[in-house]
């Protein structure tokens, strides 16, 4: 469980930066170092386990169904990097405190940090796939954030739109193929994976398996041609580029191909790849470092040159090389986040990146001068440092491979020939920016030292370039022992010592030294060399390619979406038709093998006025008080096919909402009273017909078809169980309110949300008031007919009784909540009608909005009754009563729900209608709801 | 009484199809109210058209399917509040756009 916190601690940590801001300038950076350095400090407590051979798992199931659990490992690998994310998270988050400007509140910048921080630590930590592949994603966003993180420049918009682009896009790919790779072994556990490289090998998927998940290592780890998002990332403030884009996140591609290296690699696909991207990556990245005029992208295309020979490095797919390319993981770590660091403090102390503008800097900052020089030579690989170290392993390893048979002497030579580029950038570093002569223009002149505390960190990692490169065994030794055996299993025999004699790698590395210093001291000609080469941005044809992509979607959506209602709906109706009509045109009969049951004279009848309703209402659908009757007719049939067919509830709903349809279309007809004809082209009308009988046609079609053949249902269960478990008769209601009680619940819901938008449309909304209707007549002077009004009083409390009978019988008789809550609006609307909005709301003060939240409440707080006692939401009770009198009663906690939907659809009802009605009446100025609600 | 049913609803779909393709908004209202029939019918025949078997177990059996019914009375209800909603919606459109022509081009809305 202490693994878990691990993570935990980070992603909890996040919410306080932003909180505790403005209580003081370090509030924020101490909130999250206080975070990160709990986890290190777990971190450690549980290495112990690690490092005797036991490694900490955890396991939660998450999805089972689909395989996700939370499943977690500190295997040596992943304490290699989690040691690195949160060491040099600690150090960032210090360096951070004082890079920013004095006046900057820091909560936005640490809480992301952390947030990254935790993500990172979730891809290193996971023991599956999918769960990796979520907290990749989760880097990618909070790496997004970050580099966005001065969001009002359009280079830092610019830059993280791509990288998340990028990223994005690598790690929908790597999800694909986690996808396959989790099929083809059986299991999405990476330990038990490990196991299977065989398996994984021989299979058929084997090669589209791995070029997905290539694709989001090489993707995140900037591999070409992928590589172009990192450079655009240097739009981050340099914290960010020191912490994400050199040190973590950036080798989380490298991680993924050491994480699976057991399972992959070995073949020769994995070899020429992983090899060949790795190589030209190196190569590539390393001729363009050499040429940047910005410190920081100098700086970003070195990162890619050596993510570059770490990948290389795992494409030669041996054990050695394994070693090797995690040792240069830990020493690039050390190394470049100084750098950035160093080329934070430069950039801070000068105010500008530009390095033909920063000259000379030895005489005024020689501190920081001589922290970046070391860092600098460790980057080219001078011996004595640790970068030295990996180098030489690497130099080592390009000499003893055999893949390339005759021509296997082209990789020494191109590993020589990239290792004299580092070298050469790295000297345009060092001499460029401390030597050089004197500063050209800079913002702020002389520079300075910077505080005292800034340069802690770098001390503390350019130290650590020595301590390594000086004692490697002493120092880094178990720690490189305990993750190789994370990666392999089994460690194998490697000799970490300055002095190997002369040998192959020594006189590469001294060739390297030599021929860079030549290649930096004829800077000159290169330049100009390189001035002629017409080299094209990786950046600049992603974006042609988005742009394009841009101009087609809005090409296809300008063709779509031209706002024509009626294209749409008729594109609707004809792909549905389309796609209705397949399964008939396959050749299968329409009819099934059932026979037909008989017509009797009543229901032929019913259904000649059904068809006589609905076309009448076609064919006069310009007078639209026919049209409302002839709907009304349609619906009264309907409720008589339900009382037939057996479904006493549907008819008392379909009869109650007839009414409220009614009113409604009513009220809405004194606005939009119809009039003259639509005067459209003939042959639209046809059209529409044809379309109409097509769909017509087609949906009686399937009626028959269904309706001929045999039928299964799974009622079976509700009847037999609607006594015993939901305690009620009407089974009807016993599954809206029990059995499918969450549905129920969402469904009020909707009704809530769709009054709550018909009062938002309403407010406001003036629409002028008809003086006379359609044909000029004035309209009648008595607004509410005394007839109507004495007549509908006395109907109010019968009609409520009726309406809480209708809602107490309903779970064992047809009846319940729906009903009931329309039964009794329609009584009210009864009252606003007859006696008038002002009349009526006087004398019931009911708010409505709160009857239909009252029956949300009511019926969601009946569910998480269950919870109470321990059953899952929802969970109906039952409660049996000897009562007097009354006798034998059966209450069920369903009840109280239906209550609940009672309550929502009787507020629904007239929130609708009395704001529907008021409309007419805007000129006698009658606030419907109280005057602290109408606010 | 299969192809009555069947027939019933072909001509609500029909009819409403006809009417949801108009160029005015209450006849699209018209329209949408007629397709809740015929897709509620549509729905409750899917259940089987049993008489006299009313899913009440106080009674005897057999039963007809209580799924279907109550399915759609939910649907019946929704049925309203978008009905509702949509002629607020035109009322709206014809507040802010002066007419009542689903397509009508608005100046600034």
């Amino acid at each position: 469980m202490l693994l878990f916190f691990i993570l935990l601690l980070p992603l909890l940590g996040a919410a306080l930066p932003p909180l505790v801001a403005h209580w003081g300038r370090d509030a924020a950076p101490l909130a999250a170092a206080v975070f990160s350095s709990i986890a290190l400090a777990l971190l450690f407590i549980l290495a112990r386990h690690t490092f005797d051979g036991a490694p900490p798992e955890l396991l939660l199931p998450w999805v089972p169904a689909l395989g996700l659990e939370l499943a977690l490992r500190l295997d040596g690998l992943g304490f290699l990097f989690a040691f690195i994310i949160l060491g040099i998270g600690l150090l960032i988050i210090f360096y951070a405190r004082y890079y920013f400007p004095a006046e900057k509140r820091l909560g936005r910048f640490y809480g992301l940090l952390l947030l990254f921080q935790a993500a990172m630590l979730g891809v290193v930590l996971s023991d599956n796939l999918l769960l990796l592949a979520t907290f990749w994603e989760l880097t990618s966003v909070s790496s997004f954030l970050l580099i966005g993180y001065g969001f009002r420049a359009a280079e830092a918009r610019r830059g993280a739109r791509i990288a998340l682009a990028v990223t994005g896009a690598g790690g929908f790919a790597m999800l694909a193929g986690f996808l396959m790779l989790g099929h083809m072994a059986g299991t999405y556990r990476i330990s038990e994976l490990l196991a299977l490289g065989e398996t994984v090998r021989a299979h058929p998927w084997y090669v589209p398996m791995l070029l997905l998940v290539l694709a989001g290592a090489f993707t995140k780890s900037a591999q070409f041609p992928f590589h172009f998002w990192l450079p655009g990332a240097m739009a981050a403030p340099t914290p960010v580029s020191a912490y994400l884009h050199s040190a973590t996140m950036v080798k989380a591609g490298v991680f993924l191909l050491a994480r699976l290296f057991p399972v992959l690699s070995g073949t020769d696909t994995w070899f020429f790849i992983v090899g060949t991207a790795g190589l030209v990556t190196l190569l590539y990245a390393a001729y363009l470092a050499l040429f940047q005029h910005d410190l920081k992208g100098l700086l970003a295309y070195s990162t890619v040159s050596h993510l570059g020979l770490i990948t290389l490095l795992f494409g030669f797919g041996t054990p050695l090389g394994a070693v090797a390319g995690i040792f240069h993981v830990i020493n690039h770590a050390i190394f470049k986040a100084s750098l950035f660091m160093a080329a934070g403090i430069i950039d801070h102390e000068t105010g500008s990146r530009d390095m033909r503008r920063i000259n000379g800097l030895w005489k005024y900052m020689p501190h920081t001068a001589l922290l970046a020089m070391v860092a600098a030579a460790s980057m080219a690989g001078v011996p004595l440092l640790n970068g030295f170290l990996s180098k030489e392993m690497f130099f080592a390893e390009a000499v003893h491979q055999e893949w390339l048979g005759a021509v296997n002497w082209v990789l020494p030579a191109l590993a020589t020939l990239a290792g004299a580029f580092a070298v050469a950038y790295s000297l345009r570093f060092i001499h460029d920016v401390f030597f050089n002569g004197e500063p050209v223009d800079l913002p702020i002149m002389p520079p300075h030292e910077p505080p005292r505390w800034m340069k802690i960190p770098i001390e503390v990692l350019v130290t650590l370039c020595i301590l390594v490169g000086v004692l490697p065994a002493f120092v880094i030794k178990p720690l490189l022992d305990v993750a190789a055996a994370g990666v392999l299993g089994a460690v194998p025999h490697y000799d970490l010592a300055v002095w190997h004699g002369i040998s192959p790698p020594l006189i590469m590395s001294l060739v390297a030294l030599l021929g860079g210093t030549l290649v930096y001291t004829a800077r000159r000609w290169v330049f100009m060399f390189h001035d002629r080469i017409p080299l094209v941005d990786g950046s600049v044809i992603f974006e042609r390619i988005m742009a394009g992509v841009y101009a087609a979607a809005q090409a296809l959506n300008a063709a779509m979406d031209n706002g024509r209602l009626r294209r749409y709906v008729g594109a609707v109706i004809v792909i549905a038709l389309l796609l209705g009509m397949a399964p008939f045109l396959s050749g299968r009969a329409l009819l099934g093998d059932l026979s037909f049951t008989a017509v009797d004279g009543v229901s032929a009848v019913a259904a000649l006025m059904l068809a006589v309703g609905a076309i009448a209402s076609v064919l006069f659908h310009e007078q639209r008080l026919v049209v409302i009757i002839m709907l009304g007719v349609v619906g009264l049939v309907i409720t008589l096919a339900f009382v037939h067919f057996s479904a006493p509830d549907l008819a008392l709903t379909q009869i109650t909402v007839e009414v409220v349809t009614t009113v409604l279309l009513l009220l809405a007809l004194f606005f939009l009273p119809g009039g003259a004809g639509d005067r459209e082209p003939r042959m639209r009308h046809w059209g529409d017909g044809v379309l109409a009988v097509l769909a017509g046609t087609g949906v009686a079609a399937l009626v028959l078809g269904v309706l001929t053949r045999p039928y299964e249902t799974i009622a079976g269960y509700y009847l037999a169980n609607a006594k015993p478990i939901g305690g009620g008769d009407n089974v009807v209601n016993v599954i809206l309110v029990d059995f499918r009680g969450f549905d129920t619940l969402g469904e009020i819901t909707v009704l809530a949300i769709a009054a709550t938008g018909i009062y938002a449309m309403l407010r406001g909304l003036g629409l002028g008031l008809p003086q006379t209707d359609t044909v000029g007549r004035d309209w009648s002077s008595e607004r509410h007919p005394l007839f109507l009004a004495i007549l509908s009083r006395p109907l109010l409390p019968l009609a409520l009784l009726v309406a809480i009978y209708i809602l107490l019988r309903g779970h064992n008789a047809p009846g319940g909540g729906f009903i009931a809550g329309l039964i009794a609006g329609t009584a009210l609307i009864l009252q606003y009608l007859a006696s008038g909005i002002e009349w009526t709301q006087a004398r019931l003060r009911l708010r409505y909005f709160q009857v239909a939240g009252a029956g949300l409440l009511i019926a969601a707080l009946t569910g998480a009754a269950a919870i109470a006692v321990g059953r899952p939401y929802l969970t109906s009770g039952l409660l049996h009563l000897e009562l007097p009198i009354i006798g034998e009663l059966e209450l069920a906690s369903a009840m109280a729900f239906d209550l609940g939907v009672f309550f929502a659809v009787l507020g629904v009802v007239i929130i609708v209608l009395a704001h529907l009605g008021r409309l007419s009446r805007l000129d006698v100025p009658t606030p419907l709801e109280t005057p602290e609600e109408a606010r | 009484m299969e192809v009555l049913v069947a027939v019933s609803v072909g001509i609500l779909v029909a009819c409403a199809v006809y009417l949801l393709l108009r160029a005015r908004s209450f006849s699209v209202v018209f329209g949408l109210v007629l397709l809740s029939y015929g897709t509620n019918l549509f729905l409750f025949a899917m259940g089987r058209l049993n008489t006299n078997q009313v899913p009440l177990t106080s009674m005897p059996g057999p039963y007809t399917d209580p799924l279907p019914q109550a399915l759609v009375l939910t649907a019946i209800v929704i049925g309203f509040a978008m009905t509702a909603f949509v002629v607020v919606l035109a009322l709206r459109a014809r507040g802010i756009l002066g007419s009542d022509k689903v397509d009508e081009k608005g100046s600034d809305v």
